[in-house]
């Protein structure tokens, strides 16, 4: 066994933010929800933001040349805080353990699975779907889980790799009569679920009736706000996951994944077995990237094998150290981060380019548009690239990190006055 | 420590503004009901152009959006207008759609399907796209189709050559006009068999996905109905990039015939190792050994090379053909871009032109009444002589060609001659055929969204 501490970057930051972090205090002295203050002031930001997110994700005026870096649109937001508690049940492994899974999308995809075989057959309601994508996806954790885990650091994440590599191929191919292969599997006119079958030809997502793309508008000037049913189930849940995250980081189970850390040799010797805890970690950040799964087909009754890809398991393990490893907010920051460079800078083509600089001469118009264009569009991969660089070197820490320390150069300020 | 900042009254003051705020806009809602999702204002539509831009089509997908923005300059009234001279339906005037003027938004699929829906979805949800059109595989072409379908807006599909795409997953509010797996079986066998004999013996290889089974199921229905043997079929990982291993049996299998049902990367990976085993010049059973590919495609012909020389297989379009409306086609995108266009370019020019004819015919962007126009619309000079969009499966039906890797090519577009042009009655078939899904497969009803 070697000590997991010395073979990642960003740990050193994150025992630092464990430092500064309230560590567990005794039950009696909780406040609300068995949250401390600081916890309970940290959920309420995060609920503000959930509810008020398509106000704060659509601030230009639907009329200007900003609103295309407009994100308030319903799949997008969806995406936000689903991605949001794939990252956030990734960090419980990884942030807290050390391990790096390099299959998570594997558990992702599962699930998926599972949530749209439930609507085929059983109902076109999405509880029990997302209920049986969490099962789901939590039992192959398991299986994976106690695999993988015989080994750690680097041996463990190739274990993890290929186990998910193996899903998606299977998924691919050799599975086809389950999971469609290639062209992965559609709720169809043609499927007759138990309760409530597709009407008028569509099956849609619902709860209880409700359909998941159900919108109100709202229209405030020039403004445009759209309030979308699908995106609040989602961002409950993700409330939810925000909430028991913050409760397994403080209890005496998250102290044991931060030993199992930092040196698991030590933990060897007291007579704690880590790989108890490494499974339950495991098998809980397995059963978060299910409700993720599960919550996207609820969303978009969809599912394809390329949700398993390596590329989507790298997505996760990027969207964590971007935001920040072990702390709590910086995985949902840095999900919604990728999610906005894919969705919203992938789609500004030359044309809009030409647009933005059109007030320049016409010389300058084009020098400026050559610069600008290999980072945008399908250069969206390059600015991520360069973003992910400068966050590792000069914030190891990830985006929470920046933000604490503006913060703090705030509060010195502030003293000095 | 524990001092807590919820009092009763201050949870219940913020639950009744929190609830005024969410039912506030239930009032507000200012909505226009047009009937059907995204209605265009008066003075532009917006069309969304979902193409992969990343990932192992990006070349298709480039050459795909080259097409879209010459098609929106024509419609726009720009440039020489292309094929809307040749078109046979004369209504497209070059201003714009029913006078309004056409504006694009561009995604990247990345040949995902997961990434795709979410690009249309962004379109359809933050840009207000009335058609979605695009894709190169047959994957993500099914999956945008269900999502068009759901939302209530036209999808043209662009390059996809899966039997399913309008087979067992065709859907009202989706529409092709590229050709697929079952047509190159049709238009190729009796090619084949003119040319190397009707005894012979078939050796697959297959990618392993949707497309590779369907199309080998094709091949093999029309040439064994011919008389030819499939002596074996193998199926090969889309990631193998070294088919030695693959190819190797071949010779030994009393095989005298290969075909590669492979497309891209793929093709060009497994030709290469057949050409290096010397495929090409053994003898089996007394005859020369042959080679095919059923789907060929300009940037395969490229990749592959010299390899190429010789072998059969089918295309939707070729830049090298000589009717009006090809010439104008080539005419306009060489001028505009410097090169000939590729038949992904074709199809999705087509397909953008074919929509806008069928609004204006229609006289309304509603889905449902622009579907009822391209139902059963027969048109010419798009490139593919007379045409037929069939209203039972969406599939439009025209001559397939069958070409040849050119053995002396004069430049690098150069690369393939069309050997004969299968005529449409050839590779037509019954909506409910067993390969396109049997009588279980059904269109469903056309949705006009909200």
């Amino acid at each position: 066994m070697t000590d997991q501490s010395h073979s990642t970057a960003p740990l050193s930051v994150q025992q630092a933010a464990t430092r500064n972090a309230p560590l567990a205090r005794p039950r009696a002295g909780r406040g609300v929800l068995g949250l401390t203050r600081r916890d309970a002031t940290l959920m309420l930001v995060v609920t503000v933001l959930v509810v008020f997110a398509p106000f704060i994700l659509n601030p230009f005026p639907e009329t200007s040349a900003l609103a295309q870096f407009n994100a308030g649109y319903p799949d997008l937001m969806q995406r936000f805080v689903i991605f949001g508690i794939f990252a956030i049940g990734f960090n419980i492994l990884f942030g807290l353990t050390g391990y790096l899974s390099f299959g998570h999308a594997a558990f992702l995809g599962v699930g998926s699975y599972a949530a749209i075989w439930s609507m085929k057959l059983i109902t076109l309601n999405v509880i029990p779907g997302i209920l049986f994508a969490i099962i789901v996806a939590g039992l192959f954790s398991l299986v994976v889980g106690f695999i993988s885990l015989r080994r750690s650091g680097i041996y463990f994440s190739i274990l993890t790799l290929a186990f998910a590599q193996m899903s998606y191929a299977l998924a691919y191919s050799v599975l086809t009569p389950i999971t469609g292969g290639e062209t992965g599997l559609q709720i169809k006119n043609t499927d007759t679920p138990l309760f409530g079958g597709p009407e008028s030809g569509i099956g849609r997502a619902n709860l209880f009736g409700a359909e998941m793309g159900n919108s109100t508008e709202l229209e405030l000037g020039n403004w445009l706000f759209t309030f979308n049913l699908g995106y609040y189930i989602a961002g409950a849940a993700l409330l939810l996951a925000f909430y028991l995250s913050i409760r397994i980081f403080r209890s005496p189970f998250g102290i044991m994944l931060r030993a199992v850390k930092s040196n698991q040799q030590r933990m060897n010797y007291t007579g704690l077995m880590p790989k108890r805890y490494t499974l339950s970690a495991f098998v809980i950040s397995g059963m978060f990237a299910g409700l993720a799964g599960g919550l996207m087909v609820a969303m978009d009754t969809q599912v394809g094998p390329e949700r398993m890809f390596w590329t989507a398991s790298g997505e996760v393990v990027i969207m964590t150290i971007l935001g920040g490893a072990g702390t709590l907010l910086g995985p949902v920051l840095g999900a919604g981060f990728i999610k906005y460079m894919e969705n919203i800078i992938s789609k500004i083509n030359k044309d809009i380019l030409h647009q933005w600089f059109a007030f320049l001469p016409d010389g300058m118009e084009d020098v400026m548009v050559a610069v600008v264009y290999p980072f945008i569009g399908k250069g969206w991969h390059l600015t991520l690239g360069i973003m992910f660089m400068l966050v590792v070197i000069f914030l190891p820490g990830g985006l929470v990190e920046g933000g604490q320390r503006i913060a703090a150069k705030f509060r010195r300020n502030k003293t000095q006055d | 420590m524990s001092k807590s900042n919820f009092t009763r009254r201050g949870v219940i003051q913020t639950g009744a503004i929190a609830g005024a705020g969410l039912a506030l806009p239930t009032y507000l809602r200012a909505e226009n009901h047009t009937g059907f999702t995204n209605a265009p204002g008066d003075s532009e539509v917006t069309l969304g152009f979902n193409v992969p831009q990343t990932g192992p089509y990006a070349d298709e997908g480039a050459d795909e959006l080259r097409a879209y923005e010459l098609a929106v300059e024509h419609l726009n009234g720009g440039g020489d207008g292309g094929m809307l001279g040749t078109f046979s339906s004369q209504v497209l005037d070059g201003t714009g759609i029913l006078g309004r003027e056409v504006k694009y938004v561009t995604g990247d699929t990345q040949t995902k399907s997961d990434a795709a829906r979410a690009s249309a979805r962004s379109m359809i949800e933050k840009d207000g796209a009335i058609m979605i059109t695009g894709g190169s595989s047959s994957g993500v072409a099914v999956a945008v189709q269900a999502l068009c379908q759901e939302a209530g807006v036209i999808f043209m599909a662009g390059l996809t050559h899966s039997n399913d795409t309008t087979g067992k997953d065709r859907k009202a509010n989706g529409f092709r006009h590229f050709f697929n797996s079952y047509m190159s079986g049709a238009a190729l066998a009796p090619v084949l068999a003119a040319q190397y004999g009707e005894d012979r013996k078939a050796y697959h290889l297959t990618a392993d996905y949707n497309w590779g089974y369907t199309t080998e199921e094709a091949i093999r229905a029309s040439t064994e109905a011919m008389g030819w043997e499939t002596v074996n079929s193998v199926k090969t990982p889309l990631t193998q990039t070294d088919f030695s291993s693959y190819i190797a049996p071949v010779l030994n299998s009393g095989a005298d015939i290969l075909v590669l049902n492979h497309y891209g990367g793929n093709m060009v990976n497994s030709l290469t190792n057949a050409v290096q085993f010397g495929l090409r010049e053994a003898q089996a059973n007394g005859k020369n050994f042959e080679i095919v590919v059923p789907l060929f495609s300009r940037l395969m012909a490229r990749g592959a090379g010299e390899n190429i020389k010789g072998i059969f297989g089918s295309t939707n379009w070729h830049w090298s053909l000589q009717d009006e409306g090809s010439q104008a086609f080539v005419r306009s995108f060489g001028t505009k871009y410097g090169f000939p266009p590729s038949q992904a370019a074709h199809t999705c020019y087509v397909q953008t032109l074919l929509y806008a004819d069928a609004v204006t015919r229609a006289g309304s962007f509603a889905p449902c009444a622009v579907a009822e126009a391209l139902e059963g619309f027969e048109f010419d000079g798009l490139g593919n002589g007379k045409t037929l969009y069939r209203a039972e499966d969406h599939q439009c039906f025209k001559d397939v060609l069958v070409v040849r890797g050119k053995e002396n090519p004069e430049s690098e577009f150069d690369l393939l001659e069309v050997v004969e042009v299968t005529p449409v009655d050839q590779v037509i078939y019954e909506p409910d055929h067993p390969q396109m899904g049997g009588a279980d497969a059904s269109l469903g009803e056309c949705n006009n969204g909200a």
